[in-house]
């Protein structure tokens, strides 16, 4: 952190961010697709198909279950504004974007806790069987997955004193051997676990299938389609987006904007694309070695990411 | 400010009591109701002075009760339970006007309302030790007529009924002795007595009476493993008393471990907190655990409460740790954090309680698996609940949030004093609260989901209509507290933190940022609510243009996918037994549930098979499977044995003397 940041400067800094998240999210989506496709032997679509299919279903017709109440056409809504307020304030691009000094990383855990209700919710809200075990599944990774997440964030926080997300940032670029510490390594491991479940991916669910009974997203959303699923795709694939740009800003700030500046903050920009796209390349090439899951063993790796997480957080109290 | 009010706050209490006893049934609510609520007003006007900085409020009758007299002494600790019993206790009382459930109409329900709402309003002013425990043994006794109101009815009512009297006879066993040791010791029995002279002490003393003030006020906060009595007499209560029992009552455990533990003895040794903090986390999660399995909206809420408590318990025991350890700020925060969630709890757990009265009333049954697609046919009530089961999850821009966030900051930031306790205590304090959350998210999309959305699933939730404004105006103005707290907790915390000052090391600077952001001071991060809940509504409302700009035509009706079948039966739909099964699963070894599978097979063959029973229960948990069942059972074996030796016979009872004779000889030579 250095030199004072004027507001516009910030709030253009958020805009871009916003703007990036919503963009950049079906385009990871597709990226992902292409490099599995490729790696499996077939050409895939392209990367821009995710887009065309918004598109697609923007145009369609809105429908709505004959049971379902308000609930169901506000929960996409609400999972996506729930995404794009955690990336106007996460430090993206720049370390420090508007409201940084109330982007609060227990803040965005609970924002994003705040989608998946909504979600799950509407799953409930259409009175069928595939919203309720769509519902009923997600709610249960995510209750395990919760404590796993909160005590990463912690060992994140400690040593920066803070939970303040550009604090956290800021400080472990001041000090770079906190990165190669063993809490962090830690903490990264339980983090990147997390990240799976959060977005239902492999191992934990398999975003390629469309088959009801073996999948949890998949089967809460069911009932969506035209305009509501576009938004339901956007919300997930910006969540997507939220989560792994933060994992890389966390646990490998470099890159990112400190000083206001056209320059720096193209290469900030330029850095965080970079890196997310590397990482959605790495989860790709992950899901190809790997098998889903079964449902009951779960949280098992989830308990297994909350104890390195818990480890993180004793390593960090006893290597200062 | 003159004890005047205060005064009028008993005194209403009592007219509106005899009132209830002697006005016949034509008037006796309209009388039982004001008198109540006026009370409420005064204790709420008193507390509201006490809070502002207006100086204790202090009231000596003497006379009243032989060689004491009654004291009371309002300050900003006693006030904010005083000023939260008046809130919840107005709200419950107009809510009880539409409420058509069992037995409030009737004259001992009418006697022990106003007793037990004044009670509930004095027992945080009482500054001597007769008073209190006089305060609060008629708050005991008076909650356990309400409870068992309806017991002619229905026999659940009566077993909870025993279960409470007994639990809480037994918890103010335990308050008597801690007081009265503390008394002995003092040479006086007013507080002010007690904490002039709790510090100095015996630390035998000081442990006896803290240990017993723990079990004792811990039993009525639903502290486990005293808590078996709160998921029984919570939910057979009528709708209004479980919310005063729920959001208010429970509140006066969490403030006997305050008084005695900070106020009176002045804190203690790191072990006490660490004992009060681990409590509080399995209750904690021994709550939110036995929530998420209950199938019935007002156990589920029960067992919430004791979640509640167990976090806030967190809070106060984290407080005790840090002040024991010379970390002033923190045990202010934590404190603060605590009382927070305290308050906020109240809030949601009042609206919530009296939404699922009124969700019983209209839909005809309190079982989640009977109730569905009431938010159609109940809109605001179904909105009331929905509301506050968002702030009961923590989700911002709600009021649940705020609390546990400064919770989760004080943890964090006692994390680095170099105490090994600490170390050990708080990251798994911050673990807990994880687990609970995550947990208590599920809960209440379940109860929202199950309850509320979907397809009815009994005749009664298909014929389900709004119920009348008396109703749901008091749970609204509550569920509208969530919002408004939520979005700008800057109105309470000041008062927050005068109540905390209270019972803290003094000498602390503001630990905390003023104004409508919460943060530590000397620390970068903040809390937002105002720009969290704005950025919400605006995201929320950018996202709805654009999906306004390309809709063409209207939203399309159409049946839900049912993999070809054309009609979609409630009996389909996901139960509040099944959603909760893969929780059950993963945590099978804490719960512990209760399955019996019967498989018969048809009389020709073994292969085929004719029916399959499965049955599923979560009736009793482990504490009480594991601890209470077999100590009844030893307790009733032994009254057994006694009552044989005693058959009546002369000859058995000379025996008995000459026996007894014999061993005191045998013992004084």
């Amino acid at each position: 952190m250095s030199g004072p940041w004027p507001a516009a400067t910030q709030l253009a800094v958020s805009t871009l961010q916003v703007g990036g998240v919503l963009v950049g999210g079906p385009l990871l989506l597709g990226l992902t697709r292409k490099v599995k496709a490729r790696l499996e032997g077939r050409t895939g679509p392209p990367v821009r198909q995710p887009w065309r299919d918004l598109r697609k279903l923007a145009g369609r017709e809105r429908t709505r279950p004959e049971q379902a109440s308000w609930i169901f056409p506000l929960a996409p809504l609400v999972l996506v504004a729930t995404a794009l307020v955690v990336a106007a304030g996460a430090p993206l691009v720049a370390v420090n974007p508007a409201f940084g000094t109330s982007a609060d990383l227990f803040a965005v855990v609970y924002l994003l806790l705040l989608g998946s209700v909504a979600l799950a919710l509407a799953g409930l809200d259409t009175g069928t069987a595939f919203g309720g075990m769509g519902a009923s599944r997600a709610l249960t990774i995510g209750a395990v997955a919760e404590p796993a997440l909160l005590v990463a964030v912690l060992a994140l926080s400690i040593p920066a004193r803070s939970s303040n997300l550009p604090a956290i940032v800021s400080s472990s670029l001041a000090h770079p051997i906190w990165l190669a510490s063993p809490q962090r390594l830690l903490a990264l491991g339980a983090f990147l676990i997390v990240v799976l479940a959060e977005n239902g991916r492999l191992p934990v669910d398999n975003p390629g299938t469309h088959l009801e009974l073996t999948m949890i997203h998949e089967a809460m959303v069911l009932e969506y389609a035209g305009p509501d699923l576009a938004l339901v795709t956007l919300g997930e694939s910006a969540r997507l987006v939220v989560l792994l740009g933060l994992l890389a800003n966390l646990f490998a700030p470099w890159g990112i904007a400190t000083r206001p500046g056209a320059a720096t903050l193209a290469v900030g920009a330029v850095t965080v694309v970079a890196k997310v796209g590397a990482l959605g390349v790495g989860l790709a090439v992950f899901e190809v070695f790997m098998a889903k899951l079964r449902l009951f063993r779960v949280p098992e790796l989830l308990s297994g990411a909350f104890v390195l997480a818990v480890l993180a957080v004793v390593v960090a109290l006893v290597v200062p | 400010m003159s004890p005047d009010l205060l005064a009028a706050t008993g005194l209403l209490g009592l007219a509106g009591s005899a009132g209830g006893a002697v006005v016949g049934l034509r008037f006796r609510i309209p009388v039982v109701a004001g008198t109540t609520v006026a009370a409420c007003a005064c204790g709420l006007v008193t507390a509201g002075g006490v809070l502002s900085g207006g100086g204790p409020v202090t009231l000596e009758v003497g006379g009243i009760m032989p060689l004491s007299g009654f004291s009371l002494s309002l300050d900003p600790l006693g006030a904010l339970f005083t000023a939260v019993t008046a809130v919840i206790g107005i709200c419950a009382v107009i809510f009880s006007l539409g409420y058509h459930g069992p037995g409030l109409a009737g004259r001992p329900a009418s006697t022990a309302l106003p007793l037990f709402v004044t009670s509930m309003l004095l027992v945080p002013a009482a500054s001597s030790v007769t008073t209190f425990l006089v305060l609060w043994e008629l708050m005991a006794l008076s909650s356990l007529i309400l409870v068992l109101s309806d017991q002619r009815r229905r026999a659940e009512v009566q077993r909870a009924g025993e279960w409470y009297a007994a639990m809480t006879q037994a918890g103010a066993a335990a308050i008597l002795l801690a007081l009265v040791l503390l008394a002995g010791h003092a040479g006086g029995q007013s507080f002010a007595a007690l904490a002039g002279h709790g510090p100095g002490m015996a630390s035998w003393v000081r442990n006896g009476a803290f240990l017993l003030a723990l079990v004792g006020f811990g039993s009525k906060a639903g502290m486990v493993p005293l808590h078996v009595w709160l998921p029984r007499a919570h939910p057979e209560a009528p709708g209004p008393v479980s919310a005063l029992m729920s959001a208010a009552m429970v509140n006066l455990g969490i403030y006997g471990i305050i008084r005695v533990g900070d106020g009176l003895l002045g804190g203690g040794p790191e072990w006490w907190w660490l004992t009060v903090m681990g409590l509080g986390a399995i209750s904690a999660l021994f709550g939110a655990l036995h929530s998420t399995t209950s199938t019935d909206l007002k156990r589920l809420l029960a067992y919430s409460t004791t979640d509640n408590m167990g976090l806030v318990l967190l809070g106060v025991g984290a407080s005790g740790i840090f002040a024991d350890t010379g970390h002033r700020a923190l045990a202010l925060i934590a404190l603060v954090a605590a009382l927070l969630h305290v308050v906020f709890h109240a809030v949601f757990k009042g609206s919530l309680f009296l939404a699922a009265a009124s969700l019983e009333q209209g839909g005809g049954s309190r079982r989640l698996d009977d109730l569905g697609g009431l938010l159609r046919r109940m809109p605001v009530t179904g909105t009331v609940f929905l509301v506050g089961s968002l702030a009961i999850s923590a989700l911002p821009p709600l009021c649940g949030f705020v609390s546990e966030w400064l919770l989760l900051q004080a943890m964090l930031h006692g994390l680095p004093t170099g105490d090994v306790a600490v170390a050990v205590a708080m990251p798994l304090g911050v673990a807990v609260l994880a687990l609970t959350g995550g947990l208590t998210a599920a809960t209440f999309v379940k109860a929202v989901g199950i309850g509320l959305l979907g397809q009815p699933r009994s005749r009664g939730a298909v014929d389900a209509s709004e119920v009348p404004a008396a109703m749901w105006a008091p749970s609204g103005v509550l569920a509208l507290g969530c919002l408004a707290l939520g979005v700008a907790p800057v109105t309470l915390v000041p008062a927050v933190l005068r109540a905390a000052r209270v019972v803290t090391p003094a000498g602390v600077g503001d630990p905390l940022r003023h104004g409508w952001r919460l943060g530590l001071a000397g620390s970068r991060g903040v809390l937002d609510p105002v720009l969290l809940g704005l950025g919400l509504v605006a995201a929320v409302a950018v996202a709805a243009g654009a999906r306004r700009l390309v809709q063409r035509g209207p939203v399309r009706r159409t049946a839900a996918w049912g993999c070809g079948r054309e009609a979609q039966t409630s009996r389909m739909e996901y139960t509040a037994t099944s959603f909760a099964e893969p929780l059950v699963r993963v945590f099978d070894d804490v719960v512990r549930p209760n399955r019996h599978l019967d498989v018969s097979h048809t009389s020709e063959s073994r292969y085929y098979v004719e029916s399959i029973e499965y049955h599923s229960s979560l009736d009793d948990d482990a504490f009480e499977r594991r601890g209470y069942l077999p100590a009844l059972a030893a307790l009733r074996r032994w009254g057994d044995l006694a009552r044989r030796a005693q058959n009546g016979s002369v000859h058995r009872y000379l025996a008995f003397g000459l026996v007894a004779l014999l061993v005191v000889l045998v013992v004084v030579g």
